[in-house]
């Protein structure tokens, strides 16, 4: 029977069907930060059942608050420090080596094509941008996730979303998930995993199918997938070439997950980026969305640019190729946290760095701070943020405070302006 | 297995995401009782006042569609829970809020938009709606009048509610 990704992953790790259409999957790797896991190992240890199914599938990054900012984020970075030594979890990554979650993680090659990822975190759903099945879940299902190895999901059906055309020069992946965002609506993909296919998904770099798989959230949907092809067997090849004997065996090896020809979807949405303009939110919903030149104009009191979904190196690339030369405008306050150490330290390899600072921008380490109004530019209320983040909901980076998402292009030239700007009506310098 | 029912807190408004129920400041509590004073605190609803009486002496959310989108906090469901708040039913739930509900051994009650808009017509300072677990029925009363309306909830689901949520049945049976 032709199948979609999801359904072959569902098919390879079916682990028991207690009830008709609940599944429970075996998990290949399980993802934790310091927010949501501090209570799960605090509730195994109360039963008495502190225990980790596999240390070598457990992940775990202190991201959220770092350096802590307070005893009780103390606490917690110091929950999950401890129990990551005392189980011997070996991909531990704390400060000096940590990273947003959804950067470091596949940066450190633990996604692979076919995988069951859950974490506890929304924003799991980057990871589908291998060809896998990756969901973020609650406290309950991590804590048995670390447990038992398994999770549970009803079986999801399939949206299809076809990008094809030519990319305009300031348009980016950002762009075209906030424009499928707006199609499919904030739950139009509820209980449905959304699956990029088309030309431009098949040219688009694993940074930008990772933006484009983070917001599938933002839809509703369980996960964000793209087909494993030359491009993803190109990332991972450092972690995988011992398993291949070369590139062709690990495509063909990952081909077998791809959607089936004639796999049944639940709907199909084209979407043609040739003649799209940067996409800017309004509002306090994600599928609030406008073309930027609608909203141009519009002040903004800060500009941050990071997150798990735009604070990768071409992210960092995009935007420095707007400020290299400029000054942002002193009505503005820029903030910028490269995702990862990694990235951090390619963009100071390639002078990027130094552009943002000779901008007026600030640098922050890598952390997820702002985007959730929890540290490292915190928004007071009535106050407006331009943000490559992903969530615009009301108070998010702060109580009273509005937040306009947009891609790293848009973010560097309303910092220039201290209103939301076009990137398309500047010029952008080689880096 | 928890208690169901009592009055009704009416959430008219769709798509209520979970920053809005327990917003992320609060998320460096490690003890579930620490979020009770900060129930639905961030909620943009006109004339929505999160500490009136009315929010504490709730024990059932009514609501639109979406309710619990975004943010996979689990704090969601436990800042109701410590507000003895077991149950929310609404037109649709986004998945992970949905789950986490199950998990925590908690109701979470979809009904059509329908019926939705029959239940906030019943919508008074005394509305109550008690829950007929074994039978998936509940009845709502009010000044206004007194109806009994059907729901469905998955198999699996309702054995999550009888096992006290997913942790004690996925331990006995994995």
């Amino acid at each position: 029977m032709a199948m979609t990704l999801a359904e072959k992953v569902f098919k390879t790790h079916l682990r028991d069907e207690p009830f008709p259409g609940a599944k429970v999957l075996n998990l290949d790797v399980v993802l934790c930060h310091e927010i949501t896991t501090p209570i799960a190992i605090n509730d195994l240890v109360a039963r008495g059942k502190d225990r980790v199914f596999d240390a070598s599938k457990v992940k775990v990054v202190i991201d959220h608050v770092t350096p802590s900012k307070d005893t009780k984020t103390a606490t917690q970075a110091k929950i999950l420090r401890d129990w990551a030594r005392r189980h011997h979890i070996k991909d531990f990554f704390d400060i000096g080596r940590n990273g947003v979650c959804h950067a470091i993680f596949p940066e450190k090659g633990f996604i692979r094509p076919g995988y069951t990822v859950i974490m506890g975190d929304s924003h799991t759903c980057t990871h589908g941008a291998f060809g896998a099945f990756a969901a973020g879940v609650g406290t309950t299902d991590l804590e048995v996730g670390i447990l038992k190895g398994v999770c549970t999901f009803r079986q999801p059906e399939t949206i299809r979303v076809n990008v094809n055309g030519i990319m305009p020069e300031a348009v980016s992946a950002k762009d075209i998930i906030l424009k499928v965002i707006q199609t499919l609506t904030v739950n139009g993909a509820t209980d449905c995993v959304v699956e990029f296919q088309g030309d431009v998904i098949g040219s688009m770099s694993m940074e930008g199918r990772m933006t484009l798989c983070n917001m599938a959230i933002e839809a509703g949907g369980t996960s964000g997938v793209c087909m494993p092809d030359e491009i993803t067997v190109d990332y991972l090849w450092p972690f995988i070439s011992s398993d291949y004997k070369d590139k062709a065996a690990a495509l063909a090896d990952f081909r077998k997950w791809h959607s089936d020809e004639s796999c049944v979807y639940k709907k199909v949405i084209d979407i043609d980026v040739t003649d799209m303009e940067p996409q800017v939110t309004v509002g306090y919903k994600p599928d609030q969305v406008k073309d930027v030149s609608e909203v141009a104009g519009t002040p903004v009191d800060q500009v941050y640019i990071g997150s798990c979904t735009n604070g990768r190196i071409e992210d960092l690339r995009e935007a420095a190729a707007y400020l290299k030369g400029r000054t942002i405008s002193p009505s503005v306050r820029g903030i910028v946290s490269p995702a990862t150490p990694d990235v951090f330290k390619q963009a100071d390899a390639e002078g990027i760095i130094k552009i943002f600072m000779d901008s007026g921008f600030c640098v922050t380490n890598p952390t997820c701070g702002a985007c959730l109004g929890m540290s490292n530019g915190v928004l007071a209320p009535g106050e407006v943020c331009a943000s490559t983040t992903n969530r615009n909901f009301n108070g998010r980076m702060g109580k009273g405070g509005m937040v306009h998402l947009m891609s790293p292009a848009v973010a560097a030239v309303t910092a220039l302006e201290g209103k939301i700007a076009d990137p398309g009506k500047f010029r952008k310098e080689k880096i | 297995m928890k208690t169901f029912g009592g009055k009704v807190l009416f959430l008219d408004r769709a798509d209520i995401n979970t920053d809005e129920i327990i917003p992320a400041k609060y998320l460096t509590e490690n003890s579930k009782e620490a979020l009770k004073p900060h129930i639905l605190e961030d909620l943009k609803i006109e004339g929505f006042d999160p500490h009136a009486p009315a929010v504490k002496e709730s024990r059932v959310i009514v609501t639109r569609s979406n309710f619990g989108c975004g943010s996979s906090r689990e704090h969601a469901p436990w800042v109701f829970e410590v507000n003895d708040i077991n149950v929310v039913i609404a037109s649709s739930f986004a998945r992970i809020f949905r789950q986490n509900m199950f998990n925590c051994g908690m109701l979470a009650i979809e009904l059509s938009e329908k019926v939705i808009g029959e239940l906030f017509a019943l919508r008074a300072a005394d509305t109550s709606i008690s829950i007929d677990f074994a039978n998936d029925k509940l009845t709502v009363t009010s000044g206004k009048g007194c109806r009994t309306f059907s729901y469905q909830i998955a198999e699996f689901d309702k054995a999550l509610v009888k096992a006290g949520g997913w942790v004690d049945f996925a331990d006995a049976k994995y």
